[in-house]
């Protein structure tokens, strides 16, 4: 198991490499000067290459490419061309809030998809069953952004349970650190729900129509030992597939929620930075994002172990 | 315990807390009502006004540093950090005074020697500071609080220099700052204004918060814009960034935010409807809609095709697609400079009045020989009054005969894009769309964009001799009537070289509860007299 871990940790190295590659170039080719953004309006078209020369945006593609994975190497991210402030500053200020807002929602969905999608393979064919796959269209058919505004005008606006924007640490406390991640983490969660809601019920539905279960039944073990010891257990290592692809679906959809409810977590940053050509920040996000992806998949396969005796590494 | 004792019990457990409750929300209340948070129009994503020059870096600064000249509300720069200044007889030097007991927020004393670094760094960088580096003999302190200016030729608009709005505007910062490359950002964010900035608290994209200098030595005056006595009774002001305008809305409302810089035109009714919010026009000088066209390429290198273009554009149709049918917010102007100001004029405005020729454009257009050649026109998607009026670019394009290559995109690229000098279809443009804020509008010597001096000129390249004569001709007007006279010179060439074309004139409207006073409408957000209850 541990050589198997290093062995996947050690992959990961490759795996960074490409994307590092992948990422520099993309915005190397890809149209838009910081330079011009910094300048402003007003500036001369000498002003803007002037900035340009002193952000180093002129020299060639293979010395920028070299520096940077030099700098990388060292730990260090480079510093961003518009704050003056190094990327790593800037995303120590940022991944509380999107770590926060991604483990509650994370939490959220399983509590509620997993139980869910047992209770409508359980009563397939029944009101409930139908009940829960219509949510889980809705969850997967409507964007994001609109279940956040709707829940922002009904619980924040009318009833004034919750405040619409904003994020206050968990240093502040528990309760003000929630009631500002509760409606995002609903409204993102409900694409992740819908998910995983799904795979549950179609999953639990196979496995209920095994032997072993009919015989369980007729060894008189209860309708609770049935679904969750014998069924769920089984059914665990293809939901815990999807709920591993799902993290990126959850990286994409931090973007849109810290917008919504103007969280400042490392969503809104890659928007700005993009928006804004601010290369080392966009490098630095990418390679971090791509990182926690890689590591939760090789956690995702360690977890195949907890379920599945026979998944051996 | 029996009943009766339960319910006293109950009730004086019930009073006990009704008396916290009452004592908490007057302790928060009071530091509530010291604490302004506001929306502002922009990221603040880096704090250097020389280095960087956009709209939301300049209204962060005049914050934190103060300048030596501040216009007030009728566009004349007053003494601000001045004492006063005597200009010799041939008026080529100038000997400025610095008010007594100034002081950077570091508690240094601001120094003759700071201003003249301060000056040398935003000289660099900024149009009226370069033609006055063009003509300096010397820039020197002579004492702590003495400097002198000496110029090879008068200068009449210096006062206006140091104190215009425009970006980049004349910042004193301490001499070390000072000395920083203009081409570089600065480290350090120490100013003598009235507020001082807490780095510390600032996360670029979420949150800037600046505090109260209680060694700020306000003027006596009244304050005016950027002159006079600028006090500030709050203890502390919170920009908190919000890209989304729906969530700035329900911020708003909800009052978890006190003032928004720039509410959604669309949104305005929803906050009217709301008996806490007050909405008013943001800045009386409103911006100017931009059509511009490169002269470099044909077709646009041919006058006869820019005129063309003018004699079909109609205004209304770009100001109802960028701000809507609330005429509060926009007016049709035949001009380049801002309505309502003492320049203004519509001199040689005539292409741009009456009703649309589109048969006499479709006319002119074959005089200069359009051939049907695809017309790049780049239009940034990320910014609402950009594609408006990028759409509507497009249609009047296509009813004048011509084709169009619609290239949607975002700001960010159209700034990289539109500095190239290269053939359209060679990743050149013919047309791109901007606006001008109408306080860099009010005169000649604020407006790079109606330079047209060729290569030196802003993006386009335009160049007409008579534009440039006529803009020298107010540098050296000596009263305002010779200004207004080399203005109208000026806005007749302009039309008759059609070195852009205005889309029309249009505000903005803020939006503020209405516990907050003091609100006034200005180019700048001002925080000086604002108190909140």
């Amino acid at each position: 198991m541990l050589a198997y871990v290093v062995r996947r940790i050690l992959a990961t190295i490759p795996v960074m490499a490409v994307v590092a590659l992948f990422v520099f170039s993309l915005l190397y080719i890809a149209p838009g000067d910081p330079a011009a953004v910094i300048a402003g309006d007003q500036a001369t078209p000498e002003d803007v290459e002037r900035i340009r020369a002193s952000l180093g945006l002129d020299r060639p593609f293979l010395v920028r490419f070299g520096e940077w994975v030099i700098r990388i190497l060292q730990g260090d991210l480079g510093v961003s061309i518009f704050t003056n402030l190094p990327v790593t500053t800037m995303i120590a200020q940022r991944i509380e809030p999107t770590l926060s807002l991604m483990v509650l929602t994370l939490i959220l969905a399983v509590v509620v998809a997993i139980p869910m999608g047992v209770l409508a393979a359980w009563k397939q064919g029944t009101w409930i069953d139908r009940g829960v796959m219509a949510f889980a269209v809705l969850g997967f058919s409507v964007p994001v952004f609109v279940v956040g505004y709707l829940l922002a005008y009904v619980f924040a606006l009318e009833l004034e349970w919750l405040p619409v924007q904003g994020y206050t640490s968990f240093s502040a406390g528990f309760w003000p650190w929630l009631e500002n991640l509760i409606l995002p983490a609903v409204a993102l969660g409900s694409v992740y729900i819908a998910l995983i809601a799904r795979i549950t019920r179609a999953t639990m539905l196979e496995v209920l129509s095994q032997d072993y279960i009919r015989t369980a039944r007729a060894k008189g073990a209860s309708q609770g030992s049935i679904l969750f010891l014998h069924a769920l257990k089984n059914a665990a290592v293809p939901i815990v597939t999807v709920i591993g692809i799902g993290i990126a679906l959850l990286i994409g959809g931090a973007v849109v929620t810290e917008s919504v409810f103007a969280i400042p977590g490392l969503g809104r940053l890659t928007v700005d930075a993009i928006l804004r050509r601010d290369y080392p920040v966009i490098q630095g996000v990418v390679l971090l994002f791509s990182f926690i992806y890689v590591l939760v998949n090789l956690a995702i396969d360690l977890v195949y172990t907890l379920f599945d005796p026979r998944i051996r590494y | 315990m029996d009943r009766r004792h339960f319910l006293k019990a109950a009730a004086a457990a019930g009073a006990l807390a009704g008396t916290a409750g009452l004592a908490a929300p007057a302790l928060a209340q009071g530091t509530a009502a010291r604490t302004l948070r506001f929306v502002p129009q922009a990221n603040l994503a880096n704090f250097d006004p020389i280095w960087g020059t956009q709209y939301v870096v300049r209204n962060a600064s005049v914050l934190v540093w103060d300048t030596l000249y501040g216009l007030n509300a009728e566009l004349q720069p007053q003494r601000q950090m001045v004492e006063g200044e005597e200009i010799s007889d041939d008026g080529k030097t100038w000997t400025f005074r610095l008010r007594e007991g100034l002081r950077f927020h570091d508690g240094e004393p601001v120094r003759a020697q700071d201003c003249v670094a301060s000056l040398n760094r935003w000289m660099v960088r900024d149009g009226m500071g370069q033609m006055l580096r063009a003509i300096q003999e010397e820039l020197v302190a002579v004492d702590d609080r003495t400097f002198r200016w000496r110029l090879r030729q008068p200068y009449p608009k210096m006062l206006l220099a140091l104190g215009k709005t425009n970006t980049p505007m004349a910042f004193m910062m301490p001499e070390r700052l000072a000395r920083t490359d203009p081409f570089q950002q600065i480290t350090e964010y120490v100013g003598s204004g009235p507020m001082r900035f807490l780095r510390n608290e600032w996360v670029p994209g979420a949150r800037a918060v600046f505090a109260r200098f209680e060694n700020y030595v306000p003027r006596g005056e009244p304050a005016s814009w950027l002159a006079g006595g600028k006090r500030v009774t709050i203890d502390r002001l919170e920009w908190i960034i919000m890209p989304d305008p729906a969530t700035a809305s329900a911020a708003l409302q909800s009052g978890e935010v006190d003032w928004w810089e720039t509410p959604l035109t669309d949104l305005v009714p929803q906050l009217r409807r709301n008996r806490n919010i007050q909405v008013d026009i943001a800045d009386p000088l409103g911006n100017i809609g931009s059509f511009r066209f490169n002269h470099l390429h044909p077709p646009f290198n041919d006058v006869r095709a820019r005129r063309a273009v003018a004699m079909a554009l109609n205004q209304e149709d770009y100001m109802r697609a960028v701000v809507g049918d609330d005429r509060n917010l926009w007016q049709t102007s035949a001009s380049f400079f801002t309505p309502g100001t003492p320049l203004y004029t519509e001199e040689g405005g005539d292409i741009l009045k009456g009703p649309r020729d589109i048969e006499g454009a479709r006319r002119l257009l074959r005089e200069a020989g359009y051939d049907g050649q695809p017309i790049t026109v780049l239009v940034a998607q990320d910014q609402a009054p950009l594609k408006a009026m990028g759409e509507v670019t497009d249609a009047l394009l296509r009813s004048i005969g011509m084709t169009v290559d619609f290239v949607a995109t975002d700001w960010g690229t159209v700034g990289q894009r539109r500095a190239s000098k290269a053939p359209p279809g060679q990743g050149g443009w013919h047309v791109f769309h901007t606006w001008h804020a109408g306080a860099d509008c009010t005169n000649p010597a604020t407006q790079i964009q109606i330079r047209a001096n060729g290569d030196g000129a802003w993006f386009g390249w335009p160049k007409d001799e008579a534009v440039e004569a006529a803009r020298d001709k107010w540098f050296e007007a000596p009263d305002l009537e010779a200004e207004k006279a080399a203005v109208a010179e000026m806005n007749r060439a302009l039309f008759n070289h059609v070195t852009y074309a205005p889309t029309g004139f249009y505000k903005t409207y803020q939006a503020w509860r209405r516990n907050v006073s003091g609100v006034i409408g200005a180019p700048i957000p001002f925080f000086w007299g604002i108190a909140k209850t």
